[in-house]
């Protein structure tokens, strides 16, 4: 590839003692830094959280195991998917945005800079409450500890009746309080985005990038309130009286469920999207040609986002609605399918003919491809009402979303991390070390979750702390477990590659991948204002126009 | 120093033509492979003699009763469809990956620019809509066919309410109350006989589930739901409850009994009797009595009659203990009567603190209950 250096600036950063990086750290509004911190905060939870599911995986690797008791395995399954949705993937891409859309924008930071700090505080605080439950639920009377409700708090197990002490209370405070956080930062991306592109870029020059990102905030703020609103009417319930899900009272467990799969579903797509959007950046990079089919791939995002607002019974096709209503949710659901795979044939359509660069980044989005096909097959599986009856709530509905929350979100923010490090930290990761992380991940992962679909099949339900021998589950249980394993290797190679390299990996320059969007025509890492100069942009591409001038993209561009 | 080859709009067929010997495209990616051939592993059926005991084994696509084996049949094309997909795409993403990688004796030009196709974008979108319309024709029928079943005249009728975490099963036109495994004529050509269930809670949410027989159905507190079997094999099917319900979600296991129609007419007639009594057993009976058994259990012709618990009128005749924690026998008794804390911790029922000859009065007076 013809990397070309373009240095409209330069900028060493400064030295500082450690207490003041630190203190600069608190006090920071620059953009940049609450992103990279997002980012970071985000990793630490999902080792965390992580770790937490390898102790599930041990628990289950063989039949009727004693390693933890049934409440500490409740506990555990409720704070990994509480902490890998809440935690986990919604500060990444709250840092992603943060960290990317300014710059891509060639504005100098965000719209509302302390806003942001803001939100990232009450995301951090939000989580370490979240574990601070181990220590703070049992209260006086000793009956609580950390949520063991599930991600998804049915009612009326969350009432008082049936969780007794504060541990759904720590999973309400905290989760309003991320929310706050989340909100607040969605507000700000889409004011950045909408409100602060530097001249020439009009919305359809953006980078596919940003406008993923326009679409996951705007459904951010269209169904947080939807969970809010559910957690504060659980809160009057088991404190004020309330008879909202208080089923022994005449309330309404189903409410619950309505409610939080209103926020339940789009939050999927959600966390899909900046997968989406890393995907949609570097595929065309690493294959040398342009996105293919921008416009319709703006569209296929709407309509996600739009569709994913309709879609949210199909998560209860086992309650008892009518068969009209199973119908609509089926059909709504189906449809999502569409735009989904226009998105899968675009990316397609961008590598045909082009000079595909087997770099890290590429390499996980082509993990990515494969993987987030088979996840919206199954999704389609999944969506048949009547195999949804046999296949809801087993572990082929587990092995499902892992696939699309792995095989298809992780990939690609892994791909995102080896493609924006060298411009946050101005050094390249280890391509040797990024190939083992790939290699012994891409493995582990398969022999879990592909295996994972089986059980699912011979019956076996979801949150379920132990099982009997015989009935067919304790190979592939074995297997999976043993998946876990080869993960976590993967992801060790990741976070020594991440560490490492900030002092050790080769210099980048600005523009070591040789790509196009704005954030790589200023200096790795970028100075605090980004731009000396603001940009003036002509097309989608400003760089390849720069690169190019005999033959620039908004020449083409209609 | 770089080299511009000309732009072909709206062509991706320019795209392709620069001619290069054509790579071999067996390098099919192994994951995919993998995957697939997981899948075909599933539907050829072979599954269960290589894991598990056949007797056991619960795998919903060898339903042995309406409506599972419906569901399988749609399953079937399901899958049918998606795997055809995925050979497909997947295909073409290994093909695009093999043919237009970069190679190292290229030139540093760039590839044809292309920014898209209008008649491309419609394929691929139009395409995509028929198949989600077969499949919602098909689906839809389907949903209606199993949901709006009405049940024909013979029907047996039974309620089951899910208890944390126990099964209590009624019938309430013959007047029989028992729990954890329901027991079910089988259907033949004859006299069809299908099983229409009403589903209710009794505290939270909960669901049936039976893979051989049918999908799952929650059972939901305020609210009461249906569905329907007709096995005509007679066996024994294993399922679970499968909404997360606290605790001991894991051991809320669940069994349906099916009997050729005429030992289904002997078991509910030995079910509608009273309790059996046995002289053999007062000292055990008296035990049972004085305490505070009686609050939480019935005993049907006595007066015990709680409804907490499990009826124990006719204990004896089920195959386990404790919703599945352990097969019924002389010592899982005895050791469930001593303390259910140790058998499945989180039990609503408390350690009585009784002796141990206390303990083995109990099972004997319990063990007359047949």
């Amino acid at each position: 590839m013809a990397a070309q250096e373009i240095s409209l600036i330069s900028s060493a950063p400064p030295r500082s003692s450690l207490i003041d990086r630190l203190h600069g750290l608190v006090v920071t509004v620059d953009h940049k830094k609450l992103g990279l911190m997002y980012i970071g905060t985000a990793l630490l939870f999902l080792v965390v959280a992580g770790l937490m599911a390898m102790v599930m995986r041990w628990q289950l690797a063989i039949p009727n195991n004693h390693l933890v008791p049934p409440d500490v395995f409740n506990r555990l399954f409720t704070m990994h998917g509480t902490a890998m949705v809440f935690l986990v993937g919604m500060p990444i891409l709250a840092g992603l945005g943060n960290y990317l859309v300014p710059l891509m924008i060639g504005a100098r930071d965000m719209a509302f800079p302390r806003l942001n700090a803001f939100g990232y505080w009450m995301f951090l605080f939000g989580g370490l409450l979240l574990y601070f439950s181990y220590l703070g639920a049992p209260g006086l009377s000793g009956h609580g500890s950390a949520p063991d409700v599930g991600w998804f708090a049915y009612a009326p197990l969350t009432g008082r009746a049936f969780s007794r002490g504060h541990s759904t209370d720590y999973w309400i405070l905290s989760l309003l309080l991320t929310g706050i956080g989340t909100t607040v930062s969605s507000i700000n991306v889409i004011a950045t985005a909408v409100s602060m592109r530097c001249r020439g870029m009009t919305l359809m020059r953006m980078p596919l990038f940003v406008w993923m990102m326009i679409v996951t905030n705007f459904m951010i703020l269209l169904v947080m309130p939807a969970l809010s609103v559910a957690q504060i009417m659980l809160l009057i319930d088991r404190y004020l009286g309330g008879r909202f899900f208080d089923t022994q009272a005449g309330g309404s467990a189903l409410l619950w469920q309505h409610f939080f799969w209103i926020f339940g579903h789009p939050e999927v797509y959600i966390l899909m999207i900046p997968g989406f959007a890393c995907v949609s950046e570097i595929v065309p990079v690493f294959s040398r040609k342009p996105i293919f089919g921008y416009p319709v791939m703006v569209g296929a995002t709407t309509m996600i986002g739009l569709i994913s607002m309709g879609v949210w019974a199909h998560h209860m096709f086992s309650v008892g609605m009518t068969s009209t209503g199973n119908t609509f949710f089926a059909i709504s659901t189906m449809l999502v399918a569409v735009p989904t795979g226009i998105k899968i044939f675009n990316w397609l359509g961008t590598m045909y003919g082009g000079k595909i660069h087997f770099e890290v980044p590429m390499i996980f989005c082509l993990g990515m491809l494969f993987q987030f096909l088979i996840a919206g097959l199954t999704g389609i599986m999944l969506a048949v009402v009547p195999f949804d009856w046999q296949l809801t709530d087993s572990y082929f509905v587990v092995a499902h979303f892992h696939y699309v929350l792995i095989g298809g979100l992780l990939f690609a923010l892994f791909a995102g991390f080896y493609y924006w490090y060298p411009k946050a930290f101005g050094r390249m990761l280890n391509r040797k070390l990024g190939l083992w992380h790939f290699w012994l991940f891409t493995i582990g992962f398969h022999l879990t979750f592909d295996t994972m679909h089986i059980p699912g099949l011979l019956g076996m339900p979801r949150r379920i702390y132990t099982y009997d021998a015989g009935r067919g589950w304790e190979t592939l249980n074995l297997i999976t477990s043993l998946g876990a394993l080869v993960q976590a290797a993967g992801i060790l190679c990741l976070v020594i590659n991440l560490l490492r390299s900030l002092k050790k990996g080769e210099v980048a320059g600005n523009d070591p991948w040789d790509a196009w969007t704005l954030e790589w025509a200023t200096s790795s890492p970028p100075p605090e204002y980004n731009f000396e100069t603001l940009p003036v942009v002509r097309s989608r591409r400003p760089l390849w126009d720069l690169k190019h001038p005999e033959d620039p993209d908004w020449k083409y561009e209609g | 120093m770089i080299r511009h080859s000309k732009r072909e709009e709206n062509s991706l067929n320019r795209a392709a033509t620069p001619a290069r010997t054509q790579a071999p495209v067996k390098r099919l990616r192994c994951r995919a492979l993998l995957s697939f051939a997981a899948l075909v592993f599933i539907v050829a059926g072979h599954v269960h003699p290589a894991f598990g005991n056949p007797a056991q084994v619960t795998n919903l696509l060898q339903p042995l009763s309406q409506p599972a084996q419906e569901i399988k049949e749609l399953s079937m094309l399901v899958l049918t469809i998606c795997a055809t997909i995925f050979l497909i795409v997947a295909g073409l993403l290994v093909y695009a990956i093999v043919r237009f990688r970069h190679r190292p004796g290229d030139e540093a030009s760039e590839p044809p620019q292309i920014y898209g196709s209008n008649q491309i974008e419609t394929a691929w979108t139009v395409l995509p809509i028929l198949i989600v319309f077969v499949l919602i024709l098909v689906t839809s029928r389907t949903i209606a066919d199993i949901q709006d079943r009405k049940a024909p005249p013979g029907a047996i009728h039974s309620t089951v309410v899910g208890h944390q975490w126990w099964w209590e099963i009624r019938y309430p036109e013959l007047g029989i109350v028992t729990a954890n495994e329901l027991h079910v004529p089988a259907s033949d050509g004859n006299r069809r006989q299908p099983t229409f269930l009403n589903l209710e809670s009794a505290d939270v949410a909960h669901s049936f589930w039976v893979p051989q027989l049918a999908g799952k159905t929650d059972l939901i507190p305020n609210r009461e739901n249906r569905m329907w079997i007709e096995p005509t094999q007679p066996g024994t099917y294993l399922g679970n409850c499968a909404e997360y319900c606290g605790m001991q979600h894991a051991r809320m296991l669940l069994r349906v009994i099916v009997q050729p129609p005429a030992e289904f007419e002997q078991w509910v007639k030995e079910q509608q009797q009273s309790a059996f009594e046995d002289a053999s057993a007062t000292e055990g009976r008296k035990i049972f009595f004085a305490n505070s058994c009686v609050s939480c259990h019935a005993i049907r012709g006595t007066s015990a009659q709680g409804t907490f618990g499990p009826d124990l009128t006719h204990l004896m005749s089920r195959q386990t203990l404790a919703s599945g924690a352990a097969p019924l026998s002389h010592d899982s008794l005895r050791a469930w009567v001593h303390d259910p804390q140790q058998l499945k911790v989180g039990c609503l029922m408390p350690n009585m603190q009784i002796t141990d000859k206390e303990v083995d009065q109990i099972v004997t007076y319990l063990e007359t209950l047949k």
